[in-house]
């Protein structure tokens, strides 16, 4: 198999960011010009590994519940019972997405508590957006003369759904999780700001103490990790779309 | 049998189809034609309920088709639309079982009957079975669309400009096909086309309808001979008559006795075809042959002239 340089970088940069997150003092040498009067080159208050972790999971665990309400409710105003909602939840859908992370930070905090809880919520809402808008394009661009051809083969409206519509709308849809996902990764970090453990954690240490080497590892730990993410979904997407002969995807 | 009894169909104050009552006999091929906003394609949806009527009642075979659920309905009725509507996510095999399975067709007797179908529309199986909608071409689409349509052998088949999207070869092509497999089948059709040639060339009666309304019922020989209407008229072309008429019969009818030199016509090629030859080839008369391949008269242009008028 040939491999071609695009996915040798890739490899490059995931075997990079292996070795970095289980071993980070290796790294030390290379971080101690960026830090002043002989402060620590490398976060060690917790496990690197942990936090990423961590941070993945919060990610991935809001990004499952975003899924499944976004699509849900694609689906339902979708549906000719539903169609009246559409413009509803269509502003509702938004309203999650201009509301700043922050801002949702800290009206959940009085109500929920510090920790994991009130990141996973603004993760949750900040995600639907995408998700819900593809799975709309999706489902509501299906090609005419195969919506008619289900129905005149005597499908009824939950087979149409489960074998035609959904398979073909599934490119579109991942499309949505992968947005949705990109943007989580990167807004998690404010979530250490209410003390939930992700790698924002090592960048706000780094603010706080002036310590440059904390920051640039905290931040190029999530941006590697988003990068990687991100191709492995467009990657999936693009079998998907062929999968589903449609040939719309990227 | 379709019976079709004062079925109107409106939207708001619009009258898409108004007061239409029509039979249609069993194992017999229908064509609806008219220009676009005719109404044509609605009535057809009416028969397997793509459409409700708002009022009026369609009988298949004495049963109401409004008291059975509509996607039961749909499973007994083939539908093949322009564009064949292929499911593109699923092989040509797929695709053609569709409905077997959805009426939960044992796979063995649903495996049979795509080979079977396969065959008969010319696509090997082995090469076409196992391919994506993707990889076909516009003629083959359409035939697995109207294989599709047959699979769970229905008794009646609705098409909505099947042949629409082909150019006129593979078109000519699929129409022959699909006298061939009406034939085998026994299946009664019911198409609708805008035209004009392809109603004459398959239909045992011809429905034309125009604002909404039908306007004339009848075979093609009764067309020609009265049009119901100045639109129907139109609509059949006046200058084209003559040769539709012709096009309508076979050699066998305008068979003479006696001997004529030059390349034989077989009798049960159209008179028009004769008609056609003889001018090109300047003949006056061409010799006629039958099924066994032996001669059996002679057809000449005098003979068919007088074809070419209604009796």
């Amino acid at each position: 198999m040939r491999i071609g340089l695009p996915l040798l970088i890739r490899l490059v940069v995931f075997l990079a960011l292996a070795i970095f997150l289980a071993r980070p003092e290796w790294f030390a040498s290379l971080l101690t010009p960026l830090t002043e009067n002989g402060a620590p080159p490398v976060y060690v208050q917790s496990s690197l590994l942990s936090l990423t972790i961590s941070h993945l999971l919060m990610v991935f665990a809001a990004t499952i519940a975003s899924t499944i309400v976004a699509v849900g409710l694609a689906i339902l105003v979708t549906r000719e019972s539903g169609r009246e909602f559409l413009p509803l939840s269509r502003s509702l859908v938004n309203i999650g997405q201009t509301f700043p992370p922050v801002a949702v930070l800290a009206l959940a905090v009085p109500m929920l508590g510090f920790g994991t809880w009130p990141t996973l919520i603004a993760l949750f809402l900040y995600g639907l957006l995408p998700i819900f808008e593809n799975t709309l394009t999706g489902l509501t661009t299906l090609p005419g003369p195969v919506m008619e051809a289900a129905r005149g083969t005597g499908m009824t409206g939950w087979q149409r759904l489960i074998k035609v519509e959904l398979p073909l709308a599934f490119p579109l849809i991942l499309g949505g999780i992968r947005l949705s996902i990109v943007i989580s990764l990167a807004t998690a970090t404010i979530g250490s700001t209410v003390a939930a453990r992700t790698l924002g954690e090592v960048i706000i240490a780094g603010l706080q103490s002036n310590n440059l080497a904390f920051i640039l590892q905290g931040g190029v730990v999530v941006a590697a990790l988003a990068v990687l993410i991100y191709d492995s979904l467009l990657l999936a997407e693009r079998i998907a779309a062929r999968k589903s002969g449609l040939n719309r995807a990227p | 049998m379709i019976e079709i009894d004062a079925i109107s169909k409106a939207y708001g104050d619009v009258t898409v189809v108004d007061n239409v009552s029509m039979t249609i006999e069993a194992g017999s091929i229908t064509v609806i034609v008219g220009t676009s906003g005719s109404g044509k394609t609605t009535l057809l949806r009416m028969i397997n309920r793509l459409v409700e009527p708002t009022s009026g009642s369609i009988r298949i075979d004495g049963e109401d088709n409004g008291a059975i659920a509509p996607h039961e309905l749909r499973r007994r009725i083939g539908y093949a639309i322009q564009g064949h509507g292929l499911f593109p996510h699923r092989t040509v095999a797929d695709n053609i079982a569709t409905v077997p399975k959805l009426l939960g067709w044992p796979q063995d007797r649903i495996d049979a009957r795509v080979e079977e179908l396969l065959n008969l529309f010319q696509l090997d199986p082995a090469s076409f079975g196992p391919r994506f909608p993707h990889e076909l071409s516009g003629g083959q689409s359409q035939r697995v669309g109207v294989a599709r349509a047959l699979a769970a052998e229905p008794n009646l088949l609705l098409m909505d400009e099947p042949f629409g999207a082909l150019d006129p070869v593979i078109r000519a092509k699929a129409q022959d096909d699909l006298l061939a497999i009406q034939k085998h089948f026994g299946t009664t059709i019911i198409l609708v086309t805008h035209d004009m040639e392809e109603a004459f060339g398959l239909a045992d009666r011809i429905a034309v309808m125009d604002g909404g309304r039908l306007l004339q019922y009848a075979t093609p020989s009764e067309m020609l001979a009265s049009p119901a209407t100045d639109f129907v008229a139109s609509l059949i072309g006046t200058a084209e008559r003559p040769f539709r008429l012709l096009a309508l019969n076979p050699v066998e009818r305008a068979v003479e006795p006696g001997a004529a030199e030059g390349k034989p016509i077989s009798a049960d090629a159209s008179q028009r075809d004769a008609l056609a030859e003889l001018l090109w080839s300047g003949r006056p008369a061409l010799p006629v042959t039958g099924k066994d391949g032996a001669v059996a008269g002679r057809v000449t242009v005098d003979g068919l002239l007088k074809q070419a008028r209604p009796a």
